[in-house]
């Protein structure tokens, strides 16, 4: 079976059902990154408020929680179609990490519902109602509700990456928890949940970036845009150094659990020790990349050709070849076949016994048993080289873009700067700040793009294929929903471009 | 009820509140629409729960034992 399936979707239930994931799941990450991002921006607002008691604070502070929320509301429930897919076209996935992920998703949709819905109500209603440091508590307050939401999901996106703190069950067939908080606090989850949260806020800034050069392009609202990109600018530098930073985390762990993943990133086919980081195809920066995953420039970095056939890792314990993961997957299945119908059967606990150790030993290859082909498990590789460059080429472009809005802002230094006035620059200059939004969520979903298409052909790391994950739906039903998706996410979209553009160009309200 | 009473004031911050919203009508309406396609027609009539539709009650395990162990 071809995993290559980006470009080949084809009339089968599992190239429409990951197209149908994807489309949902990117249109899902639309909303969620600027309602993180505007949370930070919003709360610094309202925090000078506080402090200085400035009605120009609270005006600008209302006005970007006015766009927070229609970007709040247009992302309410986009979330939970995916769990309905799980449901309908990954029901084999559902049913057997169920008791995991059903966890953190009930958690995140309680904790969601009860922080959101209380605080925001406050924030929106409360401003003549509550006490001011109240009210200041609940903006920040709806932001973290809606960072601790991100948390719990990427928990259970991280614990697809890289199952910790389950055991599998072959009676119930399910991976059932043993430790929450392996689960919960997975190293994995911790830097995806730090990467993710602080590249949001990028967006967040970059958004506000935008919306304030374009009143300056306007010769309006001058102050309000002066300020926010002065809080912006230190906001989304900050991020693109902290997405820096955790990416450099990140990699390290996708190194450590996922190396195909790192290999397909780098288009690494045979790997070593000092190894360098590609910029693009034939141009690299030595040792780079070894210290990128290893932290040490001499680091042996395993390519895709030593994974399949085998290698040896740093701490001298050999890594199997898939040959032989494939083998010892194919037991596994064996085994668990065998050992339902011996118990159905009444077999002595002897016998079961032998079956469950069978099992437990090999089970973290299980997945490997479905693989016909060893070159099966590797991912597409020109997805993942392009879209990590694409995220961290934008990533480097943000670092140097805040930096000089800031250094022009601030006029520093000041003999280079002293002439530059933000708010008289010449169009084109607010037409970077603006063009940049695009740019800002193609990096955001490139990111994505890496951690998903990286892990391919797992929906569960080395446990469960998507293939065997995918319901034995109708691939023609799977289609029509897609396409019926793709029609009410463009609406939606529109909608939502719409009021935020009205009122963008409707500008704040000033209180006085 | 009292004025200063803690219900009372919850019960007054999301009346009033949701009384002198302007944008927000417009956005409750499309949360309104948007969770009536999502939870009526789109989770009635697209995605109904397949292992609860083919396997019959207790019997889930053994349908997805099924399905997954004979993908060998």
């Amino acid at each position: 079976m071809t995993t290559d399936l980006f470009l080949n979707i084809d009339a089968s239930s599992i190239n429409w059902a990951r197209a149908q994931f994807a489309l949902t799941a990117i249109y899902h990450w639309l909303f969620v990154p600027l309602t993180l991002g505007l949370a930070v921006i919003m709360g610094i607002c309202e925090t000078c408020w506080y402090r200085t008691r400035d009605t120009f604070w609270r005006d600008t502070a209302q006005f970007w929680q006015k766009l927070f929320g229609v970007n709040f509301a247009m992302g309410i429930a986009t979330g939970i179609i995916l769990e309905f897919e799980f449901g309908t076209n990954w029901s084999n996935y559902s049913w057997f990490v169920g008791d995991i992920f059903g966890a953190p998703l009930a958690i995140e949709g309680i904790v969601a519902f009860f922080m959101e819905s209380t605080f925001v109500a406050v924030m929106y209603f409360g401003w003549k109602k509550v006490s001011p440091g109240f009210h200041l508590a609940s903006t920040w307050l709806t932001g973290l509700g809606a960072t601790i939401s991100a948390w719990w999901i990427l928990v259970a996106n991280a614990w697809m990456q890289y199952p910790v703190g389950c055991a599998f069950n072959p009676d119930t067939m399910r991976n059932e928890m043993v430790s929450f908080l392996d689960v919960a606090l997975s190293p994995f989850a911790i830097d995806k949940f730090c990467h993710t949260v602080i590249s949001a806020w990028i967006i967040g800034a970059v958004f506000v970036v935008a919306v304030s050069c374009w009143y300056l392009m306007k010769k309006r609202e001058t102050k309000l845009a002066t300020e926010s990109i002065k809080i912006a600018a230190i906001v989304g530098l900050v991020a693109s150094l902290g997405a820096a930073m955790t990416g450099h985390k990140s990699a390290q762990s996708v190194s450590q659990v996922q190396p195909m993943k790192l290999a397909a990133m780098e288009a690494l086919y045979e790997g070593g020790p000092e190894q360098g980081l590609a910029i693009i195809p034939g141009v690299k920066v030595p040792y780079a990349l070894s210290f990128m995953a290893t932290n040490d420039f001499a680091g042996y970095v395993p390519g895709i050709n030593d994974i399949l056939n085998g290698y040896a890792k740093s701490d001298g314990t050999l890594e199997p070849s898939v040959d032989e993961k494939i083998q010892r997957g194919k037991q596994a299945i064996t085994a668990l076949a065998d050992y339902r119908k011996a118990k159905k059967e009444g077999a002595n606990p002897a016998l079961l016994n032998e079956y469950l150790s069978t099992i437990n030993s090999n089970m973290k290859y299980f997945g490997y048993g479905y693989v016909k082909d060893k070159n099966d498990v590797v991912p597409p590789v020109w997805v993942n080289f392009w879209a990590f460059r694409i995220m961290v080429g934008l990533g480097c472009l943000f670092i140097l873009f805040f930096a000089v809005i800031l250094a022009v802002t601030y006029k520093f230094p000041k003999a280079l700067l002293q002439k530059y006035d933000i708010t008289t620059l010449p169009d084109w200059h607010y037409w970077v700040g603006i063009l940049l939004v695009p740019l800002a969520y193609i990096a955001s979903e490139s990111g994505w793009l890496v951690a998903e298409f990286g892990r391919q052909p797992w929906t569960i790391q080395d446990m469960l294929p998507t293939w065997v994950a995918v319901s034995d739906v109708e691939g023609f039903s799977v289609a029509l929903t897609f396409f019926l998706f793709l029609f009410l996410f463009t609406l939606m979209l529109c909608v939502e471009i719409n009021i935020l553009l009205k009122q963008i160009k409707k500008g704040p309200e000033y209180n006085n | 009820m009292n004025r200063k009473n803690v219900l009372y004031r919850i019960y007054d911050l999301y009346v009033d509140g949701f009384r002198s919203m302007t944008l927000g009508r417009t956005l409750w309406a499309i949360i309104l629409i948007k969770l009536f396609i999502i939870f009526v027609i789109l989770k009635l009539f697209f995605f109904p729960n397949f292992i609860k539709e083919h396997a019959a009650e207790g019997e889930e395990s053994e349908f997805v034992a099924t399905q997954i162990l004979n993908q060998q």
